[in-house]
């Protein structure tokens, strides 16, 4: 608690790409994201023009390419079974420093490699470019439900409380001598994570008290406008419009 | 003190309700607190403090007796008398972290207000004013969780404070406040014109900042009268398991000048 002044995620600054209403951005990726997963995985120049689109973006907006190069790895165990492929997938096999590997696994774990790279890229800026409080305004900007976008705001604002909690039961369990040394500590564990629902529930309970003490009849007052003008729809719409481009030839071209 | 010929912020007469498991909490509840009035409700642990509270704004209700905030009655089952009843009684919370929940101070402050309908420039205002009161005002944009504890109860405070009502109810404003954060928020109580009703066992506060007290215990209002008194009488107190902390001299603390 009380480590920084803003979300980890986000580098605060006030670039254009900072600058534009969260909704924007978020169509933006929505669009970008879904050209990249439709583009041929064999037109492997295509993806690299997309990979260029993203570094001018991440240029504008001054986020260090280091930075996100870092917050990549996030992806590791979720491309971790790409790898897998060409050794398990079937078809006919090349050499490769001397192992026979599927041509077609090959292609796969291509294809999940760069399209997931892609995507996480893509979110990383948003990420690094957005608080996460102004995302969800422009969540609810898009006409989510009211409900799911108060539960995200309450996961925003009481993770770091519910954190905070489980590192003191942590403590506090740790104080009385306990280490998890093999699987008998389950139990323990098990407990921990009961008790921490059940403390987080009273909790919610005790909040809505509050909340209805100030008058809440299940709407969340609209406090802030995050309006966007056509102009921003513009800017915001150059990334996904440059890659449709990209996409097009990807397609076109023999 | 208060006129006796206004009408009292809040006047309580034969309450007394059960929980739904058949605990019975209150027996009988007789209570006015005149408007402008600083009082402290004592009681030990489970006098049936935070029921009494609760039912300052009807969250809870359906028992005997009735509650009376400004002379208008708090009826549960009257949702637009009840959305005044809320505005008229501010509650602030034990648990600051509870009672803010929005992403940022300006918007938790804002909630209230908004809820009762403001909005735009006159709620700005509104919120400014609140936050200036408990003198918060520099860190409106920052999020709940950043603050320190101190400022997180004070924000609390504000919360409440941008609906402008008629009595404050604190339920143990000092719990958990280091010496300073205790006497920053004392000198915040102090500063504010309105009506407000302490629940706390926190005996020097109550003294520091209350002229009357009421002591809670076993459901009923068993004392009612100037603080100082009810803190000579030992016997009164250690009949209600309210003990004066060590060292705490309620006449030294009575001939201090505040």
């Amino acid at each position: 608690m009380g480590a920084g002044h803003a979300h980890r995620l986000y580098l605060p600054g006030t670039s254009p790409v900072h600058r534009l209403p969260p909704q924007c951005k978020l169509v933006a990726l929505l669009a970008f994201v879904l050209l990249v997963v439709a583009t041929p995985a064999h037109r492997v120049w295509a993806f690299a023009l997309y990979a260029a689109l993203l570094a001018a973006v991440a240029v504008a907006a001054r986020v260090p390419l280091a930075t996100v190069a870092r917050r990549v790895v996030i992806e590791v165990p979720f491309v971790a079974f790409a790898l897998l492929m060409p050794f398990v997938a079937n078809g006919p096999r090349t050499e490769v420093l001397g192992v026979a590997l599927s041509q077609s696994g090959l292609w796969s774990a291509w294809n999940i490699l760069a399209k997931g790279t892609l995507g996480v890229i893509a979110s990383i800026l948003l990420a690094a470019t957005t608080e996460p409080r102004v995302l969800l305004l422009g969540v609810e900007r898009l006409r989510m439900p009211q409900l799911i976008t108060q539960i995200a705001t309450f996961m925003l604002r009481y993770g770091d409380v519910v954190t905070a909690e489980l590192g003191r039961m942590r403590t506090a369990r740790a104080a009385r001598g306990f280490e998890a040394r093999d699987l008998r500590a389950t139990g323990v564990l098990a407990r921990s994570v009961g008790a921490l629902f059940l403390r987080s529930y009273e909790r919610g309970e005790r909040v809505h008290l509050a909340m209805v003490s100030r008058g809440y009849d299940g709407r969340m007052p609209a406090l802030a406008d995050v309006g966007a003008t056509g102009v921003q729809w513009a800017a915001a719409a150059a990334l996904p419009a440059a890659a449709a481009l990209v996409a097009a030839a990807a397609w076109m071209v023999p | 003190m208060s006129a006796p010929d206004a009408v009292p912020s809040l006047e309580v007469s034969g309450l007394a309700y059960a929980y739904p498991d058949g605990t019975q909490a209150l027996f009988g509840v007789n209570a006015v607190v005149g408007r402008g009035e600083r009082v402290a409700l004592l009681g030990p642990n489970g006098a049936g403090k935070t029921t009494l509270v609760l039912h300052l704004n009807g969250i809870l209700g359906g028992g005997l007796g009735t509650v009376r905030v400004g002379g208008l009655a708090v009826d549960a089952r009257d949702k637009k008398a009840l959305r005044e009843i809320r505005r008229r009684v501010g509650v602030v919370f034990q648990d600051p972290d509870d009672q803010l929940f929005m992403p940022t101070v300006r918007e938790d402050v804002a909630f209230g207000p908004a809820n009762l309908g403001l909005r735009g420039e006159e709620l700005d205002r509104r919120v400014a004013a609140a936050l200036e009161r408990v003198g918060m005002g520099h860190v409106a944009d920052r999020p709940p969780q950043h603050l320190s504890f101190g400022q997180r109860r004070r924000v609390a405070v504000a919360t409440v404070l941008a609906m402008e009502p008629e009595i404050l109810v604190l339920d143990e404003p000092s719990s958990n406040l280091d010496p300073a954060s205790r006497r920053e928020l004392a000198d915040v109580l102090r500063s504010l014109d309105v009506t407000v009703l302490m629940v706390t066992h926190d005996i020097p506060y109550a003294a520091e900042l209350c002229p009357r007290s009421l002591i809670l215990s076993g459901g009923v209002i068993a004392a009612d009268g100037p603080t100082l008194d009810l803190l000579a009488d030992e016997e009164l107190l250690r009949e209600h398991r309210l003990e004066l902390p060590f060292g705490f001299d309620p006449a030294a603390a009575a001939a201090r000048p505040r």
